[in-house]
């Protein structure tokens, strides 16, 4: 096997866990660790970008945490909080049950307790104010989330299709193939 | 109060751009590879929700 074969079959993947605890907390940095640099940089654009395009979106007020069962269960922070530490806010938040946030209302639960009939909510108002820009937020948000996941899984395993490139190699990499292998044999001949 | 939002599609764009890239950089590690995954897994997004759109302007032209 040549030289550029052998290298591109294995995969320095480090501390597995601890680069699987840093792709979490912030998309990208897990590969960046692992010295994946063009990958942490595809994943964090992509991911930290649908999140805070999807803020932008929902006015910042999409990512929220409340679970109170039986009553309002807010089901798409389970996908949001898997982007990491840009949605950990909205646990301080819910936890502390602030009103506000370094000043802003971002991250803060809106107030969706009816009040009485004809009286509408804080959430009510934020739906009719943003109209689809509140779901398309929520939306965006979610996907980046669940895209993380699949970033998590590939900082903690390796790429799904392995190293070896599947089919028959390309001409260039044939030739470099038997370059290597020449360069490889050269020496053992000249000794004989 | 949001301003006038632009025709739905466009927000599609980042959303089919995003989960392409990331989908094919978690199936390989060769850049050229990630780059030639992400443009089929892309086509292969638009050709389904064409279909899908298709299929629903169908219904609610013809059907319903």
């Amino acid at each position: 096997m040549s030289k550029q074969s052998e290298t591109r079959e294995t995969l320095d993947l480090k501390d597995r866990m601890f680069a699987g605890v840093l792709a979490w907390l912030i998309p990208g940095a897990g590969h960046f660790y692992q010295g994946r640099h063009a990958k942490a940089t595809i994943f964090c654009v992509c991911i930290l970008g649908l999140f805070v395009f999807g803020m932008v979106l929902g006015d910042g007020r999409v990512v929220y945490a409340q679970w109170q069962p039986g009553k309002y269960r807010r089901w798409p922070f389970l996908c949001q909080v898997g982007v990491g530490a840009p949605s950990l806010p909205a646990l301080v938040t819910s936890y502390q049950n602030a009103d506000s946030f370094f000043g802003t209302k971002m991250y803060v639960v809106p107030d969706w307790q009816p009040k009485g009939e004809d009286q509408p909510t804080e959430l009510d108002n934020l739906h009719n104010s943003l109209n689809r820009r509140f779901e398309m937020g929520t939306v965006y948000t979610m996907i980046a989330g669940l895209l993380n996941i699949l970033v998590i899984y590939d900082a903690v395993a390796g790429p799904a299709y392995g190293l070896v490139r599947r089919g028959p190699p390309d001409k260039e990499e044939k030739d470099k193939d038997e370059k290597d292998n020449k360069e490889e044999e050269s020496p053992a001949t000249a000794t004989a | 109060m949001a301003g006038p939002m632009p025709n739905d599609f466009w927000y599609a764009i980042p959303l089919i751009v995003s989960v392409s890239l990331v989908y094919s950089a978690t199936r390989h590690e060769d850049m050229n590879l990630i780059w030639r995954h992400a443009i089929r897994a892309g086509v292969w997004i638009v050709g389904l929700m064409a279909l899908i759109l298709a299929v629903l302007f169908v219904i609610s032209t013809y059907v319903v």
